[in-house]
């Protein structure tokens, strides 16, 4: 038995990290609370765009740190709108395609993303994946404090994770495959025997080209589809 | 016997033979004596190719007219040959477009209007719309492409449907498009004997569970040859499959022929044997080959890839596949065949730039075997050209570059795999896992990719000339590796190929230079 590994957004759904947050931050209890929360996120807009040049770990904190004061129940409650609204419409055209392909070489399909566990769920079930490796936000108090559970899902915590959850399960790492559209995932692609840029950023790309991965682009189709 | 025209012997008084070596063209100085075997010149073409294709299609052999199986509103499949042939494309009008021209007129005449045309591309790469409107012309490019015009994908696996099994355990199973329509047209260019026949739909049209049954080492080593179907397993087991087929299937086959002018201006110096060139031909390969060698390799190739042959088209052939493959092949023999008297101890042969699998991309270092054991070797009838545990010399750099969009799949088996093995039968063990690969897979479905089994059918093609030849030289190698994991020794020139080869030949061994392209059969007694 081996595993495929897929990274979500980018690689699978032309979403990113931002499209579901911002849809959480705007279906809040009143338009006010929303238009604060929104704004609070906006604010740190510039110190975002700069975590994401430095480190993927770091943007995503500040990301999820928008989450703070909204209750557990709204968190879960939205999480399968937003699959359906969000990211199922924005599915690839041949992201079920490459994922069928991984249950018919009998790997294990694994979602390692940082998105949120509990939206991926619902994603996990559209697209048949068995195992999801995501990030979680802390709760107390029924209320989401803006803070990251460790570990955070990201850059290259990934591949530990990857390396981890092989060692369990009993994987072959040389026999796994990996599937990412971004050069900040590059140490996970780097653990597999079967790495594949898919959608590549220009950076990736580059580099796929150099290490003489397959590029995949997964929303070219072909003539018929 | 009176040497055959395309026959000459090299003597004190030749001038050196130009042959290529990848996108180079260079100057060989052979030793007196060698035997050089060139292409047939081009037959006449015919006089109007449009009015051949009426009187095919209304003078069917064993079979009834086109227009007497066509029916209003039936639904009609129209198969077309893919961009491994010809080679390098035909200028327009491809042939291809001329017939569709007319096949569509004449379903529209009838009342037909669903239609679909598909490339025939089986694991092949998907052709791009600029190649497909080159092939078929604008004003079909506009009316059909993409819907009604599109590469097949034999990996859609909702589109493919099983026909049966034959009796020798074949998996017949085709693009379900065509097997559900009334009737098949198939649209040929007969480049090489081995194209056509049974194989343009049972091969053309089919996937993985059909290529299985012949695209394997076991069948690949029972052929002598490629060119010779009689003698070829390949045939024999597409023949099979294809009678199979066509029990299911109404198939109304249209089979093409070209000549041998595949060069114009400058590079028509090729066509001519080089001793009977005159000053400006002299000159002109004097030219070539310094500007070339002066030029980038990469400037080379896009130099080499807009280069379009002057085909002309020498028959027209229509009806039922076996029938119209029979007159099919005895034109292009016709073409092709050049008699040959005893076999060769070392075979020189240049490698072009281009080959089946790599239009318009770099001709990697796999494909440089596959030209070398795979096509080079079998361009013979009768006796294989080279004799049994004799030596060929090819000249190519070898150069460890891949077209990335194209040949994905090629560079791990030629980095991964071959380093493990060469042996047919224990990289065959490899090959279902491998090709299952899901990134090459939409590579393929998606890209430009060829299919991830296909570096293995490449190694296999090589397979009957890897069990016949003893050593394999490579003149002009940049590289020292390469040549290594394909199994072949390097050398500097070709006088030290020659002196290399001679280690392990008879005293005073027969050298032929195979002086190709264009196109020859040599007809070897």
């Amino acid at each position: 038995m081996s595993a495929s590994y897929f990274d979500v957004d980018g690689t699978l759904v032309r979403t990113n990290l931002i499209h579901p947050t911002l849809y959480y931050l705007r279906a809040q209890v009143t338009p006010i609370k929303s238009f604060k929360m929104l704004a609070r996120a906006f604010s740190r807009g510039p110190a975002m765009a700069l975590a994401e040049l430095r480190d993927r770990r770091l943007f995503n904190e500040m990301l999820y740190a928008s989450f703070e004061g909204m209750t557990e129940d709204r968190l879960r409650l939205f999480s399968e709108e937003i699959h359906e609204e969000v990211l199922k419409p924005q599915l690839y055209k041949g992201a079920r395609d490459l994922i069928q392909r991984s249950l018919d070489k009998g790997h294990e399909v694994v979602l390692i993303s940082g998105a949120l566990e509990v939206v991926l769920e619902h994603f996990a079930k559209e697209v048949v994946a068995q195992t999801i490796i995501a990030n979680r936000l802390e709760v107390k108090t029924h209320r989401l404090t803006g803070k990251m559970l460790r570990p955070i899902v990201a850059g290259p915590e990934k591949a530990l994770l990857i390396r981890q959850h092989a060692a369990e399960k009993g994987y072959d790492l040389n026999h796994c495959n990996a599937y990412s559209d971004s050069y900040s995932d590059v140490p996970m692609l780097s653990v597999v025997g079967h790495p594949a840029a898919v959608n590549p950023d220009a950076k990736l790309k580059q580099l796929a080209l150099a290490y003489q991965w397959p590029i995949v682009d997964l929303d070219a189709g072909n003539e018929r589809s | 016997m009176i040497n055959h025209p395309s026959v000459s012997y090299i003597d004190n008084h030749s001038v050196p033979r130009v042959i290529f070596a990848g996108t180079r063209l260079i100057e060989v100085d052979l030793p007196v004596g060698t035997r050089v075997i060139y292409p047939n010149p081009p037959l006449e073409p015919l006089k109007d190719v449009d009015a051949a294709i009426r009187y095919a299609i209304n003078h069917p052999h064993n079979a009834e007219p086109l227009y007497a199986r066509l029916k209003p509103g039936m639904k009609v499949f129209i198969a077309v040959d893919d961009i491994s042939l010809s080679l390098p494309p035909m200028k327009q009008p491809d042939v291809r477009e001329r017939i569709l021209h007319i096949v569509l007129a004449l379903l529209a005449d009838y009342g037909i209007d669903d239609i679909e045309i598909c490339i025939a591309t089986s694991f092949h790469r998907r052709m791009t719309a600029a190649e497909v409107r080159h092939m078929v012309g604008d004003k079909i490019f506009k009316a059909y492409w993409p819907d009604r015009l599109y590469n097949h994908d034999a990996e859609d696996k909702d589109n493919m449907e099983y026909l049966g099994t034959t009796d020798h355990g074949e998996e017949v199973e085709l693009n379900k498009r065509a097997v559900q329509s009334d009737l098949i047209i198939y649209v040929n260019l007969n480049f090489v004997p081995m194209d056509g026949g049974h194989k343009s739909v049972s091969v053309g049209l089919c996937g993985y569970r059909s290529l299985k049954a012949h695209h394997n080492p076991k069948v690949m080593r029972k052929c002598h040859s490629y060119m010779d179907p009689a003698s070829s397993e390949l045939n024999t087991s597409v023949e099979r499959m294809g009678k199979l087929a066509n029990k299911h299937l109404n198939v109304f086959t249209i089979e093409t022929t070209v000549n041998t002018k595949m060069f114009d201006d400058p590079l028509s110096f090729l066509m001519k044997q080089e001793d009977r060139w005159n000053s400006v031909e002299r000159f002109a390969s004097k030219a070539m080959i310094k500007t070339l060698d002066a030029l980038p390799q990469m400037a080379r190739q896009k130099i080499f890839e807009r280069v379009h042959a002057p085909y002309g088209v020498t028959g027209v052939n229509a009806g039922e596949t076996e029938a119209t493959h029979k007159k099919t092949l005895k034109r292009g023999f016709e073409q092709f065949s050049v008699p040959v008297q005893g076999q060769a101890d070392i075979l020189v042969s240049g490698i072009p730039y281009i080959s089946p699998y790599n239009v318009n991309a770099y001709l990697n270092p796999l494909l440089v075997t596959v030209m070398a054991e795979g096509y080079l070797f079998n361009m013979y009838r009768g006796k294989p050209l080279l004799k049994k545990g004799g030596t060929m010399i090819i000249t190519h750099p070898c150069t460890d570059y891949f077209d990335h969009a194209q040949h994905a799949p090629y560079i791990e088996f030629v980095h991964r795999l071959l380093p493990q093995t060469r042996d047919a039968m224990k990289l065959h063990h490899m090959e279902e896992d491998f090709a299952s690969n899901p990134a090459y897979i939409e590579m393929y479905r998606r890209g430009q990719a060829y299919h991830p089994a296909h570096p293995f059918f490449m190694w296999y093609w090589g397979e009957a000339g890897r069990q016949h030849r003893g050593r394999v030289i490579v003149v002009g190698a940049d590289n020292s590796y390469i040549p290594e994991l394909l199994g072949y020794e390097t050398a500097n020139s070709m006088h030290e190929a020659l002196e290399m080869a001679q280690d392990t030949a008879p005293p005073s061994p027969q050298i032929t230079l195979l002086h190709v392209p264009p196109i020859l059969i040599a007809d070897v007694t």
